[in-house]
């Protein structure tokens, strides 16, 4: 499968690594204790668990946008640090712009502006298919569609770290799993790294190059697995029995870490 | 409106409430006549009416005079709550140092407030200051709350993009404050004039003031009962008027994007 597995040469390096880290809130709730995990670049690795399991908590760690109570996290690229996108789990969008000043958000905040920043915007639109929508408001579009254009705001940055917190999990099956594929493709495509937080395992198997398992609050790795599948996956792959004999591997390793508490 | 509702029920919407009006107007003229009730006592609409129309170069001039008043007090009572929630609502401090002054002014009758600042104010100012005090606390307490009420998430995605606070301001709080604002002007519209008009009647002993509500306590002196209710008239009229124009703004700036515009049939 050399050939078809573009992604697997550039997931060697580390990123980014969780060195002992843990989290715990002032109303005294400990999400995570000694997490250790390492990012590699230019992989798509899963954070799979149950819900609170301190899963979005990492991923906030790794936005910056909370700091972690004890141990650090280690930048080997700098600069990757800076340049994260973040998809939440709702669209988070402005409903009083339209789709077009909602994906431009990022870029006027970061002070581009003119030509280059209405390429971006373009080449973003285009990326998540909704370029002839541009000019529409977001209660104007579907669910699916305005999960779309939050993947474009996070990509119009093109960030080398894309962070996606439970995104599709409030998508109807049908927009979820077309979400998917399209995301597979922008990762094959864009060639950056990819965090995803999910509480499903079909969903992480399906997306990931690898999957790292939390156990109940406070979080720690309790599995790791990796994906190895021929790329691109789009179409085939969901069917095939190799994913569905890694789906019951990953289920039957989430069931003994629930049991264990 | 109900969804997909059939064009007579539409129709319906505009002409019952008009058909009840007209039926109530009706009947009071009904039992003026049949009842022969002095005008002193209650004029019948017919009479209303026709002193509205003989009076009109007064009434015009002292409904200029109030619509002047509450405008002014808006517009003042607006600038003045906006200016005040954005420091609110950027700093605790001032928040807990401030706004119990804008309760108590809020909490305190306006009648009871307006003889004590004709003390200090001529009539005109007083009664503007009056109607500003009044108009003022919707504003400023509904736009902190917009600007407080902001999407987490989008917090975070600024935070994300290192936005500083005023572009959080400008680009995030104060957009997702508008909708909270339009429905504390809507307030303060009717209440601006209200408070316009206590105030006139409260400063009307002065004799200096020659707004609406003056107008309504000098005829009621004269006993010219139905110049009261012509003046009356026209003060529901102002007041329909303000509340119709600050729904159409609220519509027209919320119309592509807020919910509460949203029509059933959408």
């Amino acid at each position: 499968m050399p050939a078809a597995a573009p992604s697997l040469s550039r997931q060697n390096s580390p990123l980014a690594a969780f060195h002992d880290v843990g989290k715990r809130f002032p109303n005294g709730v400990t999400a995570l204790e000694d997490l250790n995990l390492t990012i590699r670049a230019g992989e798509f690795l899963s954070l799979l668990g149950p819900s609170g399991c301190g899963k979005s908590t990492a991923l906030r760690l790794l936005a910056g946008l909370t700091s972690p109570s004890s141990g650090n996290i280690e930048w080997n690229d700098r600069s990757a640090a800076r340049e994260i996108g973040f998809v939440f789990q709702e669209p988070t969008l402005m409903p009083w712009a339209s789709v077009e000043n909602n994906v431009r958000l990022p870029l006027r905040l970061k002070g581009m502006s003119g030509r280059a920043a209405d390429l971006r915007i373009d080449e973003a639109l285009a990326l998540v298919g909704l370029s002839e929508f541009r000019n529409a408001y977001p209660r104007e579009l579907s669910g699916g569609m305005r999960m779309r254009v939050s993947i474009a705001r996070a990509l119009v940055t093109q960030p080398k770290l894309l962070l996606m917190d439970e995104p599709f999990a409030s998508l109807d099956e049908i927009s979820r799993f077309r979400l998917n594929d399209d995301l597979r493709m922008l990762w094959n495509r864009l060639g950056c790294t990819i965090v995803f937080v999910t509480h499903s395992v079909f969903e992480s198997v399906y997306l990931s190059s690898r999957i790292l398992m939390f156990t109940p609050r406070p979080g720690k790795i309790a599995a790791e697995f990796e994906i190895v599948a021929p790329e691109p996956r789009e179409g085939n792959f969901r069917t095939s029995p190799e994913y569905g004999a890694k789906c019951r591997e990953v289920s039957a390793a989430l069931a003994s870490v629930m049991g264990e508490r | 409106m109900e969804k997909n509702a059939p064009a007579e029920s539409r129709l319906a919407y505009f002409i019952l409430p008009l058909l009840a009006l007209a039926a109530a107007i009706g009947l009071w003229q009904l039992a003026v006549s049949a009842f022969a009730l002095p005008h002193y006592v209650l004029p019948s609409p017919k009479l209303v009416l026709d002193t509205l129309i003989a009076d009109r170069a007064l009434l015009a001039n002292s409904l200029l005079v109030t619509l002047k008043t509450t405008a002014l007090a808006l517009i003042i009572a607006t600038i003045a709550g906006v200016l005040l929630a954005i420091l609110l609502a950027s700093s605790r401090f001032a928040e807990y140092t401030l706004f119990p002054f804008a309760v108590i002014l809020q909490v305190t009758p306006l009648i009871a407030i307006a003889p004590i600042l004709l003390i200090y104010l001529e009539p005109n100012t007083a009664v503007l200051v009056c109607a500003c005090i009044v108009a003022f606390f919707p504003v400023l307490s509904n736009t902190v709350l917009g600007l407080t009420s902001i999407d987490r998430n989008l917090s975070d995605l600024f935070t994300l993009y290192g936005a500083n606070s005023l572009k959080t301001l400008l680009w995030l709080r104060i957009p997702s404050a508008l909708p909270y604002f339009l429905g504390g002007l809507r307030i303060a519209g009717g209440l601006a004039l209200i408070g316009a008009v206590a105030a006139e009647i409260a400063a009307g002993v002065a004799g200096r003031g020659s707004g609406l509500a003056y107008r309504i306590v000098e005829s009621s002196y004269r006993l010219n009962v139905p110049r009261m209710f012509a003046a009356l008239l026209l003060i529901s009229l102002a007041g329909i008027a303000i509340f119709a124009l600050l729904n159409v703004l609220q519509y027209l700036v919320l119309r592509r994007w807020h919910e509460s515009t949203l029509r059933a049939d959408q």
